[in-house]
């Protein structure tokens, strides 16, 4: 990655985080797309690291940013961070006030509804929990296909022709999603029914700001079945 | 988007969250039309319309276009009319800071503190122990500022109404105390001057009918 310094700040920026977490995934396609030097920190234990309990007493969570002396919390404040200190990157953010709130308003139905849903298939007691997360990730699924089709305009991401908000968001979910399509023999993003959104995932895997951070998906089966005990995982 | 396009907001008068985007349509004098939503009885046509996904308020109506989700509709306020009274810091880590403790109160504390009032009695001490730390967070963030923002309301002094306002109506309503002055001077000392602001105070709920709709609806924890 060709790394250069943002005109805004030199100051050192390092990124605490975990390889199989998609919060974190989010932050570091973010810093390749603005083509940032940092320093990655991988935190093996974060309940019990200094570190982390430093610079995030309140969540004891990575994602952190640490700039200079300063740390951000929270994957999407940490990619609008990114978005408004270096700014001679390509733009995450749409530059228009009403495409931002679009961009928005997705990346938090992306969090409080579909990486909810994939949590609740990981974590159902029973066949009929399960079954109505399933449900309801493949509605979130649905909806997201047809916002596709709003906000690309004919183009190869949500953000346009290049990846955006919407893209950095959604497609941190993917590796989780792959995982839970494996294990429940469901097809999540599909050809047929989600025709888009199946092409733009191949894009989104490619793209040469996600490629070199994206963790392989055996690996996520492996670190899954291991985190969650449940029925499904066995 | 056009400034001068009209603005209308659909909205629920007893609602925190439809609340934040008046106090900051009238902090920065924008000019809009107001229209009340019986979301719990019958959605109107353009709810339906305007927010398809959630059928929630508030929305806000720009021209003939819609935005959902309170702190979003607030970005894009400040983001749409520039030049009145920011509600965002400029600087990139003070923005994310705002956006952290925005996040903080609407995704942990509210839902602690309004658990911790009308959650089960068995489950009582633990909430309102929960809802007491999550307090003393903020009580330590908003240190010795006169506001969340410093010296103006801010974008977290906005996230915060509930605690603002709402919070002593639930309190007196449910028997339940989180917030006293004693524990929380800085907090308690901050949601008088919220209050106290003009256009905060333009916007707000009569205080009886709040009181007696939280009574009705939810019961006193006493009586339980």
């Amino acid at each position: 990655m060709g790394l250069v310094n943002g005109s805004n700040n030199d100051e050192y920026v390092r990124l605490l985080g975990a390889w199989p977490s998609p919060f974190v995934l989010r932050t570091r396609i973010a810093l390749n797309l603005k083509r940032i030097a940092y320093e990655y920190l991988e935190e093996e234990d974060t309940l019990n690291s200094e570190s982390v309990l430093n610079y995030n007493p309140v969540h004891k969570q990575i994602p952190i940013l640490i700039h200079g002396n300063k740390p951000i919390r929270e994957s999407l404040n940490i990619v609008m961070y990114v978005d408004e200190t270096w700014l001679s990157g390509p733009p995450i953010l749409p530059s228009d006030p009403f495409d931002r709130a679009v961009a928005r308003f997705w990346d938090v139905y992306i969090d409080e509804h579909c990486f909810t849903s994939i949590n609740g298939v990981a974590v159902a007691k029973d066949e009929e929990e399960r079954k109505a997360a399933i449900a309801k990730l493949e509605q979130c699924m649905a909806l997201l296909e047809e916002t596709f089709q709003e906000c690309s305009k004919g183009r190869g991401f949500f953000g346009g022709d290049n990846i955006g908000f919407i893209d950095i968001g959604f497609g941190s979910m993917l590796g989780p999603l792959k995982v839970l399509e494996k294990f429940t023999g469901v097809k999540f993003i599909h050809p047929e029914n989600t025709p888009n959104l199946f092409d733009w995932a191949d894009r989104f895997y490619a793209h040469e700001a996600v490629k070199p951070v994206m963790p392989d998906i055996e690996k996520l089966v492996e670190f899954a079945k291991l985190k969650f005990n449940t029925s499904i995982f066995k | 988007m056009n400034q001068e396009e009209q603005v209308k907001l659909l909205g629920l008068w007893g609602s925190p969250f439809s609340k934040r985007v008046e106090m900051v349509l009238k902090l920065k004098g924008i000019p809009y039309e107001y229209i009340e939503e019986d979301v719990y009885g019958n959605k109107s046509p353009m709810l339906l319309k305007y927010n398809p996904i959630h059928k929630k308020v508030p929305v806000l109506i720009h021209g003939d276009r819609s935005i959902a989700e309170s702190l979003v509709i607030v970005e894009y306020i400040e983001d749409t009319w520039k030049t009145s009274e920011p509600i965002l810091p400029q600087d990139p880590y003070e923005r994310a800071m705002a956006r952290f403790w925005a996040k903080y109160v609407d995704d942990k504390v509210i839902l602690a503190l309004w658990k911790a009032c009308w959650g089960p009695e068995t489950e009582r001490e633990k909430m309102v122990d929960e809802a007491s730390e999550d307090l003393q967070c903020l009580e330590k963030e908003l240190g010795d500022k006169q506001f969340f923002g410093g010296e103006t309301i801010g974008f977290v002094d906005i996230a915060a109404d509930f605690i603002g306002y709402w919070l002593g109506l639930v309190q007196e309503a449910s028997g339940v105390t989180i917030m006293t002055a004693e524990k929380f001077p800085k907090l308690q000392r901050w949601s008088e001057d919220f209050v106290a602001n003009s256009f905060i105070k333009e916007a707000l709920p009569p205080k009886q009918k709040l009181v007696a709709l939280f009574k009705t609806k939810f019961g006193s924890a006493k009586s339980k």
